[in-house]
């Protein structure tokens, strides 16, 4: 643990974050809004807590260990969403309390994407497009931290990815590692976004929605400035485009990386995870599209299958974009789709959940006990992509899977105390771990009318579900802040 | 020929014999005193005592003047480096060694003029696995041999109880199938060779030794093993070593493949490697593994640890337990005579498949394969016929007007891409590979010397 270049290496986060305030500014000057000094102010507040950091440390040398690491790490999404709340606060046209303005930030950091603004339509252009700016930050931070640091730091079996990317270090040292990979997929996490944007354009959105609606889209967020969300242009094409977007965006993003580098869509067959990802998206299709047909919901079958798709991709990706209201679907059915979001999508993705990754590895290390049983002298190894994956990897998979559930489940009883209902209580516990968004009940339409104690607990458990929960819990433990 | 024979070993010790047999100039070199002076003692050969890869050894050892090296000493290493040392320094024309380790193996461009100068390697494990892979291809089959690239095959099964042939003449066996294009080659009966006529009458436990075309060879064994034509299904390798990995490897896609191991870490790594093959940890003549695993229900049972005695108890076991057949590795050839077509069904000697292999390369004529059978006593061969009607005793003529000695047989020609199963009036033509069958070895060198060309021909 070493407090200087934590803080050195924070102060460069809040530094770079404060540019982030100049493209609402622009916003706010194209269609002649006021908002644009609040930007101003915050930048300048960022600007001077980001100094106050890093000059006093610039010329001390620093390395990151992995210790460190788990100290940046948390703290990046505790501090800028604290931070992130400042353009909420000094905005008039907005009127949140500080509780509703840490809920929104961190709701957009981590990629969650629940909001607890209504009227959304009638705020200002550059209020909406900062909370787009900030969902797509989050998403960058995440890639970062799904591909180099989760992996170092070996948390719920990521060390499994830590062979992918060779880096220079192979010892405890971060930094080298994480600007090499981060910059490559990075540049495609932009290049996604960029078409993402120009195909929406194409489709029919207003320049300002394509821009917006990518930006939540490749970091599978799922805010928009529309209350409807998506199913406000209520346009076959724009869904499709979302549908094919949000998809992408839940593959790793290291196996696009390699897909493009080779030029090959075979890297993506042969990599179990994705084609696991894509067989889990056709078979929930399937099943819910078959039981809406059953519950005979709608006479247009068709409509409801492109229901069904849009809605599973959405939920399963944890994007949470929604084209129709799931609370009239069946009971059981919006509970199921909520539910899609334990699975989450790859691992490496922007997606949050589970990931699929986990879920494989469990599955077959279940299979392994139930083979073990039949034959008692037989020796199984677990196998992805046919490399044998090492047990305690195994272990951290089941351990990881044991308490995300866990965690998710104390949620849920500790919210019921607060007074919610049941449908409520497990949704938006469900929701923010699994960085889903969306949710029923009460919160069917945003998240307002939550008790404000319900409110910071969803907020934390977004930035444990973001930060794989032993991130968090690492910084919990005592032995950790021992010397 | 000037042979120099590096390692007396097994191999070396019976390559040495064969050779100094066939009036060759032997020299063998070993470090161990008492296996040279006993070498010597028994056969007509030089030997030189020291490490076979040092310079001066092989000075001594005459490398000067030497027509070709044969490397087979156990290590690898040695092999490669007195190949290296021998080309370098004394120019030796052709160079055989034999390296075992798969991983030098799978790099194929170590080997040439400019790298490790090694003309010919030879893998015992990988000659092993082809070869058991061919028998569990072929089920019925005791011994399957390739020829020309595999296009042609010689293939050996018994005339079993119920099968359509016994007490038939073998050219009754196109009456049976008359789309079936293929020749016996040879029958043994009571261990005693036949030359088959077109009225020699087929018995029961007869070894009938017959030569088709890859697609043919299943229906020639249905008409003499009635029962056994099924595919192998269930298979059980014990002992995973390389030869058992390999063959794991090779059979799990298509057969539902157990493979057993002693040791703990191999047992891991197999696990790792093998995609569906069922890896158990346990001794293979552990009789409650073997039921706990359902031996019962084995239809092909292959020991090839490097343990003879571990093999043959471990095969004797499984039949005991149920195995329907079982193949042993076994390299002593006292234990083959004693078990084979016994209570084991198929006894497989490395040895005499890396001598096969090695005398391809060391007879005189242009010999692509050479396969020792009935432990060294009978071989088959592809030979390619050259010259013309003046200067060859063989082309251009029919084969009932050559010369061939009398245990010998014509099996079939391949001529480019055609094969001409051989009969009396088929002409032999320049650039054929003729595939003959010889019962008694001491007929081999008769082969050769009718299959030369005469001085004319350059």
């Amino acid at each position: 643990m070493n407090p200087i270049t934590i803080s050195k290496v924070l102060g460069i986060f809040v530094l770079i974050f404060s540019t982030g305030m100049i493209a609402p500014m622009v916003v706010a000057w194209i269609y002649g809004e006021a908002e644009w000094l609040n930007f101003l102010f915050t930048m300048l507040v960022l600007i001077a807590v980001g100094l106050l950091l890093w000059l006093p440390n610039r010329n001390r040398p620093s390395e990151v260990h992995a210790r460190d690491g788990f100290v940046i790490v948390a703290s990046f999404w505790l501090v800028l969403g604290l931070l992130g709340t400042l353009p909420f606060l000094f905005s008039t046209s907005v009127d949140l309390s500080l509780t509703d303005a840490f809920f929104e930030s961190t709701s957009a950091l981590t990629t969650t994407g629940a909001t607890v603004i209504s009227g959304l339509d009638f705020l200002p252009k550059s209020i909406l497009f900062y909370r787009q700016l900030l969902q797509w930050f989050g998403g960058m931070g995440i890639i970062v931290l799904a591909v180099a640091v989760l992996p170092m730091l070996g948390i719920g079996g990521m060390q499994l990815f830590r062979a992918e990317t060779p880096g220079p270090n192979k010892d405890n040292k971060l930094t080298p590692r994480i600007t090499e990979t981060a910059k490559s997929l990075w540049y495609l996490y932009i290049t996604f976004t960029v078409i993402c944007a120009l195909a929406y354009w194409y489709a029919g959105m207003s320049l300002f929605d394509a821009i917006c609606h990518s930006f939540t889209t490749i970091a599978t967020a799922g805010m928009s400035p529309h209350d409807a969300s998506m199913g406000y242009f209520n346009n076959a094409m724009i869904e499709w485009i979302a549908v094919f977007f949000m998809f992408i965006s839940g593959i790793t993003f290291a196996t696009h990386f390699l897909a493009f580098r080779r030029g090959s869509l075979w890297v993506y067959f042969r990599d179990e995870e994705t084609v696991t990802y894509f067989a889990i998206v056709v078979t929930a299709i399937s099943v819910i599209w078959l039981t809406l047909v059953v519950h005979d919901i709608n006479d247009n079958s068709f409509q409801v299958l492109r229901q069904t798709i849009f809605q599973v991709v959405s939920y399963l990706t944890t994007t949470g974009y929604s084209t129709t209201d799931i609370s009239l679907w069946p009971f059981h059915i919006s509970l199921i789709v909520v539910s899609l979001s334990f699975f989450g999508a790859c691992a490496g993705s922007t997606a949050g959940g589970m990931k699929i990754v986990r879920i494989i590895i469990a599955t077959r290390q279940v299979l392994r006990e139930i083979y073990q049983l039949i034959h008692p002298r037989a020796i199984f190894s677990v196998k992805l992509n046919n490399h044998p994956v090492e047990y305690r990897v195994i272990q951290s998979v089941w351990v990881f899977l044991l308490v995300h559930l866990v965690i998710f489940f104390v949620l849920m009883q500790i919210l019921l105390i607060t007074g919610m209902d049941f449908i409520t209580a497990y949704s938006t516990a469900a929701s923010a771990i699994n960085n889903l968004g969306p949710a029923l009940g009460e919160a069917v339409s945003n998240w307002s009318s939550l008790n404000s104690v319900a409110k910071w607990l969803l907020s934390l458990a977004m930035i444990m579900g973001r930060l794989e929960i032993f991130t968090l819990l690492v910084l919990l433990t005592p032995m950790f802040w021992r010397k | 020929m000037k042979i120099l024979i590096l390692g007396a070993g097994q191999v070396g010790c019976a390559i040495a014999e064969i050779l100094a047999n066939e009036n060759n100039d032997v020299t063998v070199v070993d470090d161990d005193e008492k296996t040279l002076a006993q070498l010597r003692e028994k056969l007509d050969i030089q030997v030189v005592l020291g490490k076979a890869s040092h310079p001066n050894v092989l000075r001594k050892a005459g490398a000067k003047d030497t027509d070709m090296l044969i490397a087979v000493t156990s290590s690898d290493e040695t092999n490669m480096i007195a190949c290296q040392i021998a080309y370098t320094l004394f120019k030796t024309p052709k160079k055989i060694a034999r390296l075992r380790s798969s991983s030098y193996m799978t790099r194929q461009t170590l080997f040439g003029k400019d790298h490790i100068p090694i003309d010919v390697i030879i893998n015992p494990e990988q000659l092993v696995t082809n070869q058991i892979k061919r028998l569990v291809q072929y089920p019925g089959a005791t011994q399957v041999l390739d020829f020309a690239d595999g296009k042609v095959e010689l293939v050996a099964t018994k005339a079993e109880f119920g099968a359509e042939m016994i007490g038939h003449e073998l050219r009754d066996l196109v009456k049976f199938n008359p789309n079936l294009e293929s020749r016996v080659a040879a029958i043994f009966r009571n261990n005693q060779p036949i030359i088959p006529e077109g009225t020699t009458v087929v018995e029961q436990g007869d070894e009938v030794f017959f030569i088709a075309a890859k697609d043919q060879i299943k229906n020639v064994i249905e008409e003499l093993q009635p029962q056994h034509s099924s595919k192998y299904r269930n298979i059980m390798i014990a002992g995973g070593g390389n030869i058992g990995e390999r063959l794991a490897e090779a059979l799990e896609t298509r057969h539902n493949v157990k493979i057993i191991e002693l040791n703990a870490d191999r047992t891991v790594h197999l696990a790792n490697h093998l995609s569906k093959a069922l890896v158990l940890r346990g001794s293979a003549s552990d009789e409650t593994l073997l039921v706990e695993e359902n031996i019962s229900s084995i239809d092909l049972f292959i020991a090839v640890t490097n343990d003879d005695e571990a093999n043959i108890m471990s095969c004797l076991l499984a039949k005991k337990l149920g195995a329907d057949k079982v193949i042993s590795l076994i390299n002593n050839p006292s234990y083959a005579d004693l078990v084979q077509g016994g209570k084991i069904d198929i006894a497989i000697s490395p040895k005499l498949a890396t001598i096969s292999s090695l005398l391809a390369h060391i007879r005189h004529g242009d010999i692509s394969r050479v396969y020792s059978l009935r432990r060294g006593s009978a071989e088959a061969i592809e030979i390619i016929a050259h010259g013309d009607q003046k200067t060859s005793k063989v082309v251009g003529r029919q084969i009932n007007q050559i010369d061939l000695p009398k245990s010998a047989s014509i099996g079939a020609i391949v001529r480019g891409d055609e094969l001409l199963i051989a009969h009396h009036d088929t002409v032999i033509e320049s650039d054929d590979h003729v595939i003959v069958f010889i019962a008694d070895k001491s007929d081999v060198k008769a082969i050769e010397e009718l299959f030369h060309v005469a001085f004319t021909f350059f």
